[in-house]
């Protein structure tokens, strides 16, 4: 297994508060990756520094083999690196179909705006926006903009995509329809790394798991392992055997 | 392809139509409206690049058309260029300075950016007023030699009045071209959400850097015409802050973020001045005018006349840009 993204002792603060602590950790590609934890770990922290948001105070950060520490997140975006936000954020008076549009026109392979169109509309298909294409992007539902944030995503035609809560606030089946889109992203090549709440979600779907606690990474193993670990247990989840009932509840 | 759009068609028909209706009858009274309204036009319509496109209110946006006004009579009066070198350079000039001031103010956004930009056209006119070889305080005259290798003055000021035509026309086919491109779509975007553009892939500091550059340019180049043609120029009606503002109120009257709002809102806002100011009665009156104006349209329509025609017509915005 190659790795395609390498964080090493990453360390972000903000002012007194020391939001990510000496975090190393490795992707493969082709893998899934979790990201979990309790609120305010770091983990949205994690992500900003990972894309450029914000720049890392110690630490590299390197993308298919490129060291990208310090770049900024249209940069990050060319070399193949295309996140979605926890808190959607459409270009809302414009149509979904342009939101696409610019994804695909500034993404890894800066299209030109016609190739970008071909590209957004297969993209809005995949994700099962297409019938939607011409709405503005403010009339969607919070499912359909959560949609529209990974089409926007894919269309920049990424190596590794970072979905942050991407199931948060959906209902039950677009849950299932959301597993099932990324679990088709992860097919197509794809590599993800994601945070996420609901548990029985990223238990499925994650090839490995890495754990967060006060800006502190706690745990790096495969979900099996990581609802074994009793530092996870006290910091995150609450109880042992959780990992059966959690299968259970997706059986 | 912008020449499907039958909206380049109109600008092209309108252009024609300002350029040939005051000379078909010698009317030199309508030439003076007209260029007037054309001016409104070009003003209006590359405002509408950086607030319409790209959400970035300037209230300092007549700094380009009067330090083009400047550059260009200097060139003109004191080191004796015709008339188009000078504009050129001009506008040249002009959208250089403009990218400088950008790469600084563009850091800000929001209201902060709309005070840097006040900041500018204050720190601009007193520079002018206070700089020795623009005459201080008070400005330049354009010289009566400057008119003859026009052909004398009177020729002189019919090529203005076409030049100022050509600029109008080319300010409304720029914004066409921008709104059609791939550039465009990056600064829609970034008006939309400019932190969601960057990680779409946007380079936002430097598409900003240059849609203020380039909605300098057009402007400069109308400034030196039209000054040229005034005859004269000095900081206060170069530099004048209500035709800044009233800038805004043609562009949300007509529509922001649309080609031809430009053109209706710059046409019927400046229709309603010339008429207001001629008026013996209203004459104070028309900034009050203005004022009310702005508030309408930005409570009750905010999308303006063009807006409004949307709504009215959802069919129309295939057609009107």
């Amino acid at each position: 297994m190659t790795a395609l993204l390498e964080v090493r002792g990453v360390n972000k603060h903000f002012g007194g508060l020391l939001a990510v602590s000496d975090v190393s950790f490795t992707l493969n590609e082709g893998e899934i990756l979790g990201l979990i934890g309790p609120n305010g770990a770091g983990k949205t922290t994690l992500f900003n520094v990972v894309n450029g948001v914000y720049k890392a105070d110690i630490g590299t950060i390197t993308f298919s083999g490129k060291d990208i520490t310090g770049c900024s997140p249209d940069q990050v975006v060319h070399l193949g690196l295309a996140r979605t936000h926890q808190i959607v954020r459409p270009l809302g008076a414009m149509s979904v179909l342009a939101n696409v549009t610019v994804g695909a026109c500034f993404g890894r392979e800066y299209q030109s705006m016609r190739a970008a169109r071909v590209t957004a509309l297969e993209v809005l298909e995949r994700v099962g926006l297409a019938s939607r294409a011409n709405a503005l992007a403010s009339s969607l539902t919070l499912a359909g903009k959560k949609r529209l944030e990974i089409a926007r995503a894919l269309a920049a035609r990424p190596k590794l995509l970072l979905l942050d809560e991407v199931l948060a606030g959906l209902n039950p089946t677009e849950i299932a329809l959301m597993i099932e889109l990324i679990r088709k992203i992860r097919d197509s090549g794809v590599s993800v790394f994601m945070i996420e709440h609901v548990m029985q979600a990223i238990m499925n779907l994650s090839d490995r798991i890495v754990v967060l606690n006060l800006g502190r990474k706690i745990a790096e193993a495969s979900p099996a392992e990581v609802v074994k670990n009793s530092d996870v247990v006290e910091a995150y989840l609450g109880f042992p055997d959780i990992v059966d009932k959690l299968r259970g509840a997706e059986s | 392809m912008i020449l499907r759009r039958p909206l380049f068609w109109m600008i092209l028909l309108l252009a024609a139509l300002f350029a040939w209706l005051p000379l078909r009858a010698n009317n030199v009274a309508l030439r003076e409206d007209l260029i007037l309204v054309a001016v409104a036009i070009i003003l209006t319509s590359n405002l509408n690049l950086m607030i319409g496109y790209t959400g970035y209110v300037n209230f300092g946006h007549i700094v380009f058309y009067g330090l083009g006004g400047y550059v260009g009579l200097y060139l003109m009066t004191v080191r004796s260029w015709h008339l188009i070198p000078a504009a050129l350079t001009a506008g040249i000039a002009v959208s250089l300075l403009a990218l400088l001031f950008g790469l600084g103010i563009l850091r800000l956004r929001g209201a902060y950016f709309a005070l840097a930009t006040i900041g500018v056209l204050v720190a601009v006119q007193a520079f002018v007023s206070n700089f020795e070889s623009w005459g201080r305080s008070t400005g330049m005259y354009v010289s009566f030699e400057s008119y003859a290798p026009l052909g004398g003055p009177k020729h002189a000021l019919w090529t203005t009045y076409f030049l100022v035509i050509g600029i109008m026309a080319l300010s409304l086919l720029l914004s066409l071209g921008i709104k059609l491109s791939k550039f465009g779509l990056g600064l829609f975007a970034i008006r939309e959400d400019e932190d969601a553009a960057i990680v779409l892939g946007v380079n936002a500091t430097v598409y900003k850097a240059i849609i203020y550059s380039v909605s300098a340019f057009l402007p400069a180049v109308a400034g030196s015409l039209m000054f040229f043609k005034n005859g004269m120029i000095d900081p206060s009606i170069a530099f004048e802050y209500m035709l800044s503002l009233e800038g805004i109120v043609m562009l949300m009257l007509g529509g922001q973020g649309t080609v031809a709002g430009s053109v209706l809102g710059g046409g019927l806002y400046e229709r309603l001045r010339s008429y207001l100011l001629t008026s013996p009665k209203l004459s104070q009156f028309h900034l009050v005018i203005a004022g009310a104006l702005l508030l309408l349209v930005v409570r009750f329509a905010p999308g303006g006349v063009i807006g409004w025609l949307y709504r009215l017509v959802p069919r129309s915005r295939e057609v009107i840009e």
